[in-house]
């Protein structure tokens, strides 16, 4: 059976890889970005590929939370969701200006943890549901190269959990992905080493935890677990001395 | 920071670039940068017509987007990175093909119209840009220009086969045409000279709407031009046109230098020359073997090993002054330069629609070698020499060595076509042939 998927920040580069291959699978598409006019693009994309339907919703601003229910209104009926938005913050120009953390911890964890809250409650109601949240396997251990964003990923990976605590006996699947180093536009301006991998194929791997495999915490890709367990397993003593 | 990761297809030349741009979104202005900028799909062209030392490279397979397809008229309007790949994944299981494909299908539609490339049905549809309808001219001082043959129609008719010089083109409508069976009937038939190959393209061009010929380069006397002529037709009975493409085998590290020699390559040469029995074979093949025999094989350029290797494709008259074709094969025979892949085929009459075009009427014949220095380019310079007193061109996205006089006189409709190059691009190939000359 075809589903109709939601995709807030349809235009990341991995969100749009993965509405490819549910353009292929036949779904319907409701896109949701800043800037609409560049969804117009995907949009034809999208149907040429196979999409049963593709809707563009009205611009979407992550600082605006009073309009996120008007959006999920226009959205109509949806069975899943994926929030693929987040912005990567420089680092230094947080550490000197408080209020530039404070707005970026308000795009990457606060935006998100409003509309959760909202699509939690729709997806009670009308029981059933995938909620499907991009967060970063930077949230998994602070570090001095980016802690702002990743305190941001680190709440909402917890916040996650805990919705999905509350939502399991309700059949309403709430799964995190963890990607590490995706070459996307957002990372242009970082040197990229052997684990980057393409957008297309984080889309592939978001695609089949979607689709197919009933996971909780998904990596993109799945050899991000492995890293990630020996970067946490490393003793905060000695952590704190290294330069990551 | 300069960046050198950016190779074309034969491995050389080794060059650096200023800037390497991903190019996402084309409704976009072009980046403004100082120093010139070239358009980069996949990077199969050979040589440096692919390539800009020390400028920008804009790489275009970030413009990836279907815009519309119609199954009813096969109609294709997609963003200029798209490649041939993913038109056949689109498209074929609608029951619509390519109307003219190269040897590989990982070249982009923008790199496809920018070098007019030609396929195994020449002679029955002409080149690329034939079935090109429109596409928009995106230039480095904002304005943009849909292209058509009656739109602008000199940018078009530029622009095909401009080596991307003319400014980046952003997206493009195609005609496909129609099949009803992704299968393909396939004739192989041994040629024992040259006289019997041109005896069977003769016979076969209005019968086959492909054709083309594996030659033996290092057959010499009588033998020469001995090879297997092989023509096909899009099968007509219907069957099941989906597919799903296969995973290729990769070629993770150079090959060491000395692998593709003269032993090697008789030894292929024997095996693929006797790959049956007798002189006649009939099957039925998928297309994906038949019209990309070599994608199946990732990187399979790696196989030259580190130093690369050269590509020569000249068309010439088919009597000339001296049956030049003969003149050439013999002269490769004779070398002891073996050539690895020697493909020949006859050009149809069709007129090129671009001003650069390298397709014309006469008789095209591709050749690899392996970079073994001066001896290798002594070799193509003498190969040159023929090509150039009968007349003949050789085709730009092959070449990384012509000389700028050569070119000149390849060319024609230089002077037509110069006004049209956007101030802010150039590649290392065209500077190469405007100096030394």
């Amino acid at each position: 059976m075809t589903q109709t998927t939601l995709i807030l920040g349809a235009t990341s580069a991995m969100a749009e890889h993965t509405a490819r291959l549910l353009a292929d699978d036949g779904d319907t598409l409701l896109l949701a970005a800043r800037n609409p006019e560049a969804l117009e693009t995907l949009a034809a994309d999208l149907s040429t590929r196979g999409a049963a339907a593709v809707k563009v919703l009205p611009a979407f601003d992550a600082l605006a939370p009073d309009t996120f229910p008007e959006l999920l209104t226009a959205a109509g009926s949806f069975d899943r969701v994926l929030i693929a938005y987040g912005n990567l913050p420089d680092q230094a120009a947080c550490e000197a200006d408080p209020k530039l953390a404070a707005k970026e911890i308000e795009v990457n964890l606060g935006s998100v943890i409003h509309l959760c809250t909202l699509i939690a409650n729709h997806f009670v109601e009308q029981g059933h549901g995938t909620l499907a949240v991009i967060t970063s396997v930077a949230g998994l251990r602070g570090r001095q190269s980016n802690y702002v964003y990743g305190s941001a990923k680190g709440g909402l990976n917890l916040f996650l959990q805990g919705l999905r605590n509350r939502l399991a006996p309700k059949n309403i699947r709430v799964l995190t992905l963890l990607p590490g180093f995706v070459d996307t536009p957002m990372t242009a301006d970082i040197k990229k080493g052997p684990l980057f991998v393409p957008a297309a194929k984080a889309g592939e791997c978001i695609h089949k935890a979607l689709t197919k495999c009933k996971n909780d915490i998904v990596y993109v890709p799945f050899f991000w677990r492995y890293i990630m367990w020996i970067i946490r397993s490393i003793p905060e003593c000695i952590f704190k001395k290294m330069k990551l | 920071m300069p960046d050198s990761s950016i190779h074309s297809w034969g491995l050389l030349p080794t060059v650096s670039h200023t800037h390497v741009i991903p190019l996402r979104d084309r409704r976009q202005t072009l980046p403004s940068i100082e120093g010139s900028m070239l358009p980069h799909g996949l990077g199969r062209s050979y040589g440096d017509s692919c390539l800009n030392e020390d400028g920008a490279l804009l790489l275009t397979r970030g413009l990836d987007h279907w815009i519309d397809f119609d199954p009813e008229t096969g109609l294709l309007q997609c963003e200029a990175g798209i490649s041939l790949a993913e038109i056949l994944e689109l498209a074929s299981p609608k029951g619509w093909f390519l109307p003219v494909t190269p040897g590989t299908r990982f070249v982009t539609v923008g790199g496809a119209i920018a070098n007019d490339v030609h396929g195994k049905n020449h002679h029955r549809t002409g080149s690329f840009g034939r079935w090109v309808r429109d596409f928009e001219l995106l230039r480095s001082d904002g304005s943009r220009r849909n292209c058509s043959r009656t739109e602008n129609a000199t940018w078009f008719r530029a622009s095909i086969g401009g080596l991307g010089l003319t400014g980046l083109i952003t997206r493009a409508t195609l005609q496909l045409r129609p099949i009803v069976s992704p299968l393909i009937d396939v004739e192989q038939i041994r040629a024992r000279n040259l006289s019997e190959f041109f005896a069977l393209a003769d016979e076969s061009d209005s019968t086959h709407e492909y054709t083309v010929s594996w030659v033996d380069c290092l057959a010499t006397g009588d033998a020469v031009g001995s090879g297997i002529f092989i023509r096909g037709n899009h099968s007509e009975t219907p069957s099941d046109l989906t597919w799903k493409p296969r995973p290729t085998l990769p070629i993770p590290i150079h090959a060491p230098g000395w692998l593709l020699n003269k032993a090697s390559v008789q030894a292929f040469n024997f095996l693929y020359g006797h790959k049956f029995s007798g002189d006649y074979h009939a099957s039925q093949e998928h297309f994906l073997p038949f019209f990309y025999p070599l994608d199946s094989v990732n990187d399979w350029n790696r196989l030259y090993g580190k130093r690369g290797f050269y590509q020569h494709q000249c068309v010439v008259p088919r009597e000339g002054r001296s049956g030049p074709i003969h003149d050439i094969l013999s002269r490769i025979g004779n070398s002891g330069q073996a050539s690895f892949l020697a493909v020949l085929k006859v050009f149809g009459d069709q007129p090129a629609e671009g001003l650069l075009s390298f397709p014309r009427p006469g008789v095209t014949l591709a050749l690899d070698f392996p970079n073994r220095g001066q001896r290798t380019l002594d070799l193509m310079n003498e190969l040159d020499e023929i090509v150039m007193s009968n007349g003949g061109s050789l085709y730009p996205a092959k070449d990384a060595r012509m000389s700028g006089a050569h070119f000149k006189t390849f060319t024609p409709a230089l002077d037509l076509f110069t006004p049209y190059i956007d101030p802010a691009f150039s590649s290392s190939f065209w500077r190469r042939v405007q100096e030394n000359s």
